[in-house]
């Protein structure tokens, strides 16, 4: 006989898979046995079924596909022999799970079963029922299992208890059908139906609370009874795991009367004595009694103060951690995070065993100290628990440096007393694991960085030792490069040195090694390339005397594949090559990082980590202009929508660090910009702000020398082109005064950029009606950041032409206001002429709070006398 | 709740899968291939718990095999290795000194054992020697309804030579 028919014995297909030396016989053998099995099931052959069944069970294990056997299961079921049906159901169990529809087919069997004669075909159907039952059949048969809970047999009644945990946890609403019978399991003597029935009723108060308040009320007594004769039981050798009686039944009325005691005292009070002598007389040497006494400590946890119980519990809680058991720590740490909201002073006493287990050799232990340790810092002892982590941080595992890591930062970053202190512990941790920072991380410290004026120098030269040092760790390096860039000039003439710092001598050119370095290395992504390119342009205006190996290093990468390198390395060469005289002005320190903003930014973003631009919103800053209005001449931000994001980068915040800074300082070049701290500082300093474009180039005014500033602007409008490849064109780009400074036009001797007085604002919309518009174009007077002056410009939208126009303006009492004389009263229809008016306001509260101002505007049209109202509340913001 | 109940031998190879929770057969050969790496490659001394997707697997090693349950965050780890103890000695007590091969042989025997300890991934029965009994009944009742089905085919056949 051929050995793989269906006439194999069961035991003979597993010797003939095990006697396989590879997987493809393996596969062989089980390939033939399923197509015999398969042959069997056609044939309908009711000799083999069971034995069938079983094979594929086998087979199922080894996973091999075997849902063709399932309906075989439930002939098995339906046939009236009791080993067709025990093998029936074991297969059902196995081949198929509560999502399987096949499984509805055999509820029939089931409830059938449920009222067999034979008390084992009952158990066999409600164990099938209790381990894979569906919701369906849990409505189904819930009457069913209710009645065999008052079966004779005290076997059925426990398989029946178990079968009704898994009904209600399948359909809640049932739970109040099992109330009653599950308080009466409560009053058994047999072992397993109490611990069944305790089961239950543990389960029956998660889901409902009705039952809670009932087994309160009247199981309580009961519970510590049973509790209290199982403790001081007798020798049961039926029972006993090693020297105790019933662990399984003793931890299962803990863990009931834990339930019942939380959050009312009466039943508290009732469960104490008992309680406490669980936790005092359960010996501890064995696995068996500490299992006792770890539910014990957790119910004590749970129920209502009791500060006697609560200081015994404490005390298991630090024998366990001081034990030489694994298992025993790992629980014990575990009850510790538990313990860390009753008592946090009492976990505080074992900080120094904690941070031991942090150093653990077992994975599991040193998960749950970091956990815990983490959940035990505080402002007072953040500084030691921080050094004991990060001088661990050194020596562990690399699995486990993400964990470790992750809890490190988010430690410092909450708990940080000081600047100083956070950067110092940062720039421990990115050496060690820069790898595992998360962007977030690296953000934040750079935002820390700029707001800690004083420290700029400190941390840049730090940043530069500890590159030297660690230069293979990616997100060190993107921070020192940031910094290098920004603050470079502070790392060579050693500005603003603290005295606990070590002098540093570096050379300019050893500031532009550490980029360069950083930019050629193959391992580094094209963020850091980016931020390198960034860092490049700033440094050649910041050490002239590197400027032309700069311009040598960019002018390589001006062939990349990448097409953002690309794009960086020849507008940064254009910038290089072309407008030394508005290079610094363009490159000019970051503005101080807004870290309410970034913290906002960085909670709305999280969600979200790891996409990567969300859209940079290019709309102008102060939100007056539509977009379509805006010509925002996104000159160097490489990275709004429609150019491919550095790959990595976290949120757009990033992006923004990305961008080249424009930020004017004054008596820099006239180029007007936007300067604004605040939320949109970055995006700011990405654009060149000019005013909302109407086909009017005339509005671009400035300041109030405006035919000097106006030019450059105008002459690189004309000589823009349209079919520039690398610019980003605004969707106005043939009408609107776009600034364009990186075709490459000639570099010719006539482009007057002249020094303007003051910084620049954007102008802005200030008012805008069917008929009317005002805008509002700023300037300052140097040396007197107080006062502004603003030129009203008012332009007709209507048909009609309008007469005894009147310019009113109210400012609340900070403010000073001067109103000069129009240039007119009666403005032409249809935009074409302006009226202009001079206004000087002086801000008493400069840098505080911004400008604000209520207008009126009063004119006839057609002898009709019109009044307009309104309130400017765009101006920029630190004006 | 227990969730599933594993046995993985040292060479990673499954000798029982029990699930409680619903898994596809996917997820199943996901959790086994997981699991086995993480538990297999654990030394001797560490402790027997492995935090995984949220959950908690206990483990304890007999011999050539893995027994391993998975459970809730907040259930308690010793007892579940108590649980795993009294499951072996209950299956020790059944096969007379059990082995592997006990297990891969009889392995439809290990799931009924497996059947009267948990169900619904609650234990059921603390008391081995009722373990044993419902067994050995339900096993004598087989072995009744084979004996019948044999004397039954031998009235056939003498009656039909």
């Amino acid at each position: 006989m051929n050995p793989f028919s269906s006439g194999t014995r069961l035991r003979d297909m597993i010797r003939a898979i095990r006697a396989c030396k590879t997987a493809a016989e393996e596969r062989g053998v089980v390939r033939k046995e399923c197509a015999a099995i398969r042959a069997a099931i056609s044939e309908n052959d009711q000799d083999y079924r069971h034995r069938n069944i079983a094979k594929l069970m086998f087979i199922h294990m080894l996973g091999y596909p075997t849902h063709f056997g399932q309906m075989e299961c439930l002939k098995l079921i339906a046939s009236p022999g009791f080993p067709e049906k025990r093998i029936g159901y074991l297969g059902l169990m196995l081949l198929l799970d509560e999502r399987q529809e096949v499984l509805m087919l055999v509820t029939n069997s089931i409830k059938q079963d449920l009222n067999h004669t034979n008390q084992y075909i009952v158990g066999l159907a409600l164990c099938a029922l209790g381990n894979i039952g569906s919701a369906e059949m849990a409505r189904d048969l819930a009457p069913e299992v209710e009645r065999l809970l008052k079966f004779r047999d005290p076997n059925i009644r426990k398989k029946a208890a178990l079968c009704s945990i898994r009904i209600i946890r399948k359909v809640p609403d049932l739970a109040e059908n099992f109330i009653n019978p599950a308080a009466a399991l409560l009053s058994e003597k047999h072992h397993g139906v109490l611990i069944t029935g305790v089961q239950l009723c543990i389960d029956l108060c998660k889901i409902s609370t009705e039952a809670l308040e009932y087994f309160r009320k009247k199981c309580t007594d009961g519970l510590v009874k049973i509790l209290k004769d199982l403790t001081n039981s007798p020798y049961a050798p039926e029972y006993d795991v090693s020297g105790i009686t019933d662990p399984f039944l003793h931890i299962r009325l803990l863990r009931l009367l834990c339930a019942l005691g939380q959050d009312d005292a009466n039943a508290s009070d009732a469960m104490n004595d008992i309680l406490a002598q669980v936790a005092t007389k359960t010996e501890s040497n064995k696995n068996a009694g500490n299992a006792i006494l770890y539910e014990c400590v957790a119910t004590i946890m749970s129920v209502e103060d009791n500060g006697g119980l609560r200081v015994l519990a404490i005390n298991i809680l630090g024998r366990f951690l001081s034990n030489r058991d694994n298992n025993i720590r790992y629980v014990a740490l575990n009850m510790l995070m538990k313990a860390l909201a009753v008592d946090s002073q009492a976990v505080q006493r074992h900080r120094a065993t904690i941070l031991e287990c942090v150093k653990d050799t077992d994975p599991s232990i040193r998960k749950r100290a970091v956990e815990l340790v983490y959940l035990l810092v505080n402002e007072s002892n953040v500084k030691p628990m921080t050094k004991e982590l990060i001088e661990y941080l050194e020596a562990s595992d690399p699995e486990f440096r993400g964990d470790l890591t992750a809890k490190i930062c988010s430690i410092v970053e909450k708990f940080s007393p000081e600047k100083i202190w956070y950067i110092d512990q940062m720039l421990k941790v990115l050496p060690e694991a820069g790898n595992y920072v998360k962007d977030e991380v690296w953000h934040s410290l750079i935002v820390v960085i700029t707001n800690a004026s004083n420290l700029h120098g400190y941390a840049v030269r730090s940043l530069y030792r500890a590159v030297q040092a660690a230069g293979e760790q990616e997100t060190l390096v993107r921070v020192a490069v940031w910094c290098i860039g920004e603050y470079g000039d502070m790392l060579v003439n050693n500005a603003g040195r603290l005295d606990i710092e070590e002098p540093l001598t570096v050379t300019e050119s050893d500031a532009v090694d550490v980029v360069e370095t950083s930019i050629k290395s193959h391992s580094f992504d094209l963020t850091t390339r980016a931020m390198c390119l960034i860092a490049l342009l700033k440094l050649s205006s910041r050490f002239p005397s590197c400027s032309q190996r700069i311009n040598d290093i960019i002018v390589q990468y001006k062939g990349s594949f990448v097409l953002e390198l690309q794009q960086r390395a020849i507008e940064f060469n254009s910038v290089i090559e072309r407008h030394q005289n508005i290079r610094p002005s363009l490159v000019e320190r970051m503005p101080v990082l807004d870290e309410a903003t970034y913290s906002g930014r960085k909670a709305g973003s999280l969600p979200a980590a790891g996409s990567t631009s969300q859209g940079v919103s290019v709309n102008l800053p102060n939100g007056v202009a539509k977009p379509s209005a805006a010509p925002l001449v996104d000159l160097l931000d490489l990275s709004s929508d429609d150019v491919p994001a550095p790959s990595s980068s976290g949120g757009d915040f990033l992006q923004d660090l990305l961008g080249v800074d424009l930020a004017p300082v004054s008596s820099q070049s006239g180029t007007n910009q936007a300067q604004k701290s605040g939320t949109d500082v970055l995006l700011d300093l990405l654009s060149i702000g000019t005013p909302p474009a109407n086909s009017r180039p005339s509005t671009t005014q400035v300041s109030p020398s405006n035919v000097d500033i106006r030019s450059p602007l105008d002459l690189l409008d004309r000589l823009s082109s349209p079919s520039a490849p690398s610019v980003q064109v605004s969707p106005t780009a043939g009408s609107s005064p776009m600034l364009d400074l990186l075709n490459g036009f000639p570099s010719s001797p006539s482009i007057p950029v002249t020094e303007g007085n003051g910084p620049a604002y954007p102008s802005i919309v200030a008012f805008d009606s069917s008929s009317l518009k005002l805008t509002f174009n700023f300037s300052k007077q140097p040396g007197n950041p107080q006062t502004t002056l603003i030129e009203a410009s008012f332009t007709n939208k209507s048909q009609e032409v309008l007469t005894n126009f009147i310019f009113q303006a109210a400012v609340p009492k900070f403010l000073q206001l001067h109103l000069d004389p129009a240039s007119g009263n009666t403005l032409p229809a249809n935009g074409n002429g302006s009226i202009t008016q001079k206004l000087k306001i002086t801000n008493s509260q400069h840098g505080k709070k911004s400008l604000v101002m209520r207008i009126r505007i009063a004119y006839k049209v057609n002898n009709k006398d019109v009044l307009e109202e309104g309130q400017v509340n765009n101006f920029p913001r630190d004006l | 709740m227990i969730h599933f109940v594993l046995l993985i031998s040292r060479q990673g190879k499954v000798r029982l899968t029990k699930w409680y929770s619903p898994y596809t057969q996917k997820e199943r050969t996901k959790v086994i291939r997981e699991l086995s790496g993480m538990i297999l490659t654990r030394g001797p001394k560490l402790c027997n718990f492995v935090e995984w997707r949220g959950y908690k697997v206990v483990y304890k090693r007999y011999a050539s095999l893995y027994f391993c349950m998975c459970i809730d965050q907040d259930d308690n780890e010793l007892e579940v290795l108590e649980i795993i103890h009294h499951y072996v000695e209950i299956l020790d007590r059944y096969f007379g000194s059990v082995c592997e091969l006990d297990l891969i042989f009889n392995f439809h025997k290990a799931y009924y054992i497996l059947d009267e300890l948990v169900i619904a991934g609650e234990l059921q029965e603390s008391s081995k020697k009722t373990v044993a009994r419902l067994i050995a009944a339900q096993d004598s009742l087989v072995e009744a309804a084979k004996e019948e089905a044999s004397s039954i085919s031998n009235i056939i056949a003498q009656a039909t030579k």
